[in-house]
């Protein structure tokens, strides 16, 4: 008789999912997913408010990463209130983008220092009672306490431009509500040993150094593990640059070939579509040109420098020719590399924060533009995860009527579940025993992709129902679909 | 000052003839808690956070007019611990979602609970079905917010008088209303009277929402009372 193994809650990740891995008699895997078993519901509940508050109301989705919602929400808003997409004033959006460099800053530290790092330090099978951030810090309280500093700097950012650390009102439609003083400038740029942005830059290369060495010494597993091929998609710079704030919608196959490029996002309906499946509350995005099979892709760090073109900060681009010059230029499907495109990210974040830090803009008081009102529209940001949408539509009395958002682990989606499989596959199947460490190992391929899982969970009221009745043997007696 | 003598808590204050508790202890540094009341708006005596003790007797503060001699309690654990029971009712009976407020940090509500120290409410919630009223052109009204203190009632009129807001229903079920084709004839300075005069977030101005940043709100540095206090 075949039996069943639930890895439920999912650690060390962002919200609540559980994985179901289920074997035959002689133990081989013959179905493994990852359900995400929570629900949000925010399209709804949105619905009726007055538009200006979506950035404040619906950041509250996430703790970890709100600034994220805010700024989509905001840029969404932008188009309603008839900013456009690119009339910002020079301080609203400097201000943003340095709150969302901060976000994006923030967010990379954690992830690496406080989830990833213990599985790289003590192994993936390492005794659980010490692979933990509470392990890494007894026992590498160097890089404990730089995750910790660093991800305070990020937050002290949020703060200044947001006005709280989590949770802010800084965005608002059409610009910002507060610019930077010089002595909160000051603050970063000079401030006493380690909060001031050389520091980071410097622990930045640091976390990125010591992942390449990690990959050095482990370069089989690193390359191996959870590596299929699939497309990407990120927004880019209209010059192909890495942008994380603003630009096009681009993707790119498993070979490097465009499949979208220079893709304005107000239509991105036109290009993607999402699928539901009865076992999950997070849906499945596609792209529509490709179809539901085949048309799924990664987002995220990894996706981001497989779609760009190059990096517009000295240090974090060279970083990226040597990330690029190890797949020979081509697309990059290690799931593993994710922390490798994050930690150039992170670095990336360090280097703009300097370069916005120092820029006057900041200090002007011109925070907000408008122009003539519409009725609908659509914000997109690359959030710490990958490609955030968020999309409204208001009534005669501006009452949102409607909301849609696609938040950066949907996209992720299909391609967790694969990396789930291929563990199920590659580590568990045909085990005579299932030890605690390949069950980790489950959690390492969903953990390379940094997932929210509470944001992701919208399709209640949308979700097929699909009920079986199963005998001993696992034979479907009886089954119904609505 | 003038003549009229009186104690607050044992505190030597005096008052001008006709003026009210709240007023006379304003003038002598002493906070007594208001919500329904406005300087400059005849009192209505709706809230009863301003309950005092007159003579073992609970009176409204607000709407009392000083007496020589007069011997008010303010400040006692009974009348604190009545007046947080107030605040918590208030809370209850509406739909009170602070994180997302506008109104957040220059709400009077919420600075009482924080000044009370409202942790959870010793009462159920009600979750009472309110409708939000976004068909002015100017102002949006969201009645889940409202605590019926009746200013807006009071202190907003149109050019000719005519009160652009007013209470309908009874009891349980009354709520404040807005004239719409009156509101739409308010400037854009009145408009931002009424919403200052709301000591909440039922009343707000559109299209113009969290401009002031968090740390530059009213009670952002200071508990509300603060001010008065010496």
């Amino acid at each position: 008789m075949g039996r069943k193994i639930t890895i439920e809650p999912v650690t060390r990740v962002e919200g609540h999912g559980k994985v179901t891995i289920q074997l035959d008699p002689q133990n081989n895997v013959t179905e493994s997913r990852l359900h995400i078993v929570e629900f949000r519901g925010f399209e709804r509940f949105v619905q009726g408010r007055p538009y200006w508050e979506a950035p404040v109301l619906v950041q509250r989705l996430c703790g970890i990463c709100p600034v994220s919602h805010h700024l989509a929400a905001a840029k969404a808003l932008d188009v309603i209130v008839g900013a456009g997409t690119e009339s910002l004033t020079p301080t609203g959006e400097k201000m943003r983008r340095l709150m969302h460099f901060g976000q994006m800053f923030q967010s990379h530290a954690l992830h690496f220092f406080h989830l990833v790092s213990p599985d790289l330090l003590f192994g993936v099978d390492g005794d659980p009672a010490i692979r933990n951030v509470i392990g890494v810090a007894l026992m590498h309280k160097e890089l404990a306490v730089q995750g910790v500093m660093m991800r305070k700097f990020g937050q002290e950012i949020i703060r200044a431009t947001a006005g709280k650390k989590i949770h802010g009102t800084g965005a608002i439609p059409g610009g910002i509500n507060k610019n930077l003083s010089i002595e909160e400038r000051d603050e970063f740029l000079k401030g006493a040993d380690p909060l001031n942005i050389d520091k980071m830059i410097e622990w930045s290369q640091g976390a990125l150094d010591f992942f390449k060495d990690y990959h050095a010494k482990n370069t089989e597993w690193i390359d191996e593990f959870a590596t299929f091929p699939s497309s990407h998609m990120s927004l880019v710079r209209k010059d192909g640059a890495l942008d994380l704030y603003h630009g096009v919608l681009r993707a790119v196959d498993n070979d490097g070939k465009k499949i979208l490029d220079d893709v304005d996002y107000q239509d991105y309906l036109q290009y993607v579509g999402e699928e539901v499946r009865s076992w999950s509350y997070m849906k499945f995005p596609y792209l529509k040109s490709i179809g539901k099979k085949d048309g799924w892709y990664r987002v995220g760090p990894l996706a981001r420098l497989n779609v760009c073109d190059f990096i517009p900060t000295p240090l974090a681009q060279k970083e990226f020719e040597i990330f690029k010059a190890y797949t020979k230029g081509k697309p990059n499907g290690m799931s593993m590399h994710m922390h490798w495109a994050r930690l150039i990210e992170l670095l990336h974040s360090a280097e703009v924060m300097k370069e916005l830090l120092n820029d006057p803009d900041l200090q002007k008081d011109d925070l907000v533009t408008k122009g003539t009102k519409c009725k609908e529209g659509v914000g997109l940001i690359e959030a710490p995860r990958g490609t955030l949408f968020h999309h409204y539509r208001i009534n005669d009395d501006d009452q949102i009527e409607m909301a849609n958002l696609i938040v950066s682990t949907t996209h992720n989606n299909e391609p967790m579940n694969r990396a789930v499989n291929w563990v199920a596959n590659n580590v568990i199947s045909g085990q005579a025993e299932v030890t605690e460490g390949m069950m980790n190992q489950v959690e390492v391929a969903i953990r390379a992709y940094d997932p929210c899982l509470s944001c992701a969970t919208h399709a209640i009221g949308k979700m097929p129902l699909h009920v079986q009745l199963v005998d001993g043997e696992g034979n479907v007696l009886d089954e119904q679909y609505k | 000052m003038s003549d009229i003598k009186f104690t607050i808590d044992g505190k030597e204050c005096s008052a001008k003839s006709g003026q009210t508790i709240v007023e006379a202890a304003k003038d002598n540094g002493v906070y007594i808690p208001t919500l329904c009341h406005f300087d400059g708006l005849k009192p209505a005596g709706t809230c009863r956070i301003c309950t005092v003790k007159v003579g073992g007797r609970n009176m409204a503060a607000c709407t009392t007019p000083v007496t020589s001699g007069m011997v008010v309690e303010n400040k006692t654990p009974e009348l604190e611990d009545f007046r947080k029971a107030i605040i918590e009712m208030l809370f209850v009976e509406g739909n009170h979602m602070c994180p997302t407020c506008e109104k957040s940090g220059n709400c009077e509500l919420q600075a009482l609970g924080y000044r009370y120290q409202m942790m959870v409410p010793r009462f159920p919630f009600l979750f009472p079905k309110r409708a939000v009223d976004a068909s002015s052109p100017k102002l949006y009204i969201d009645k889940n917010r409202c605590v019926q203190c009746l200013r807006c009632v009071r202190g907003i009129t149109s050019a000719d008088g005519r009160k652009v807001f007013g209470l309908v229903m009874r009891g349980g079920h009354a709520q404040i209303s807005m004239d719409n084709e009156l509101a739409a004839q308010l400037s854009d300075a009145e408009a931002l009277k009424a919403m200052e005069l709301c000591p909440v977030g039922a009343i707000l101005r559109k299209e113009v929402g969290y401009a002031v940043p968090i740390g530059k709100r009213k009670y952002d540095k200071a508990p509300i009372g603060s001010e008065i206090e010496k």
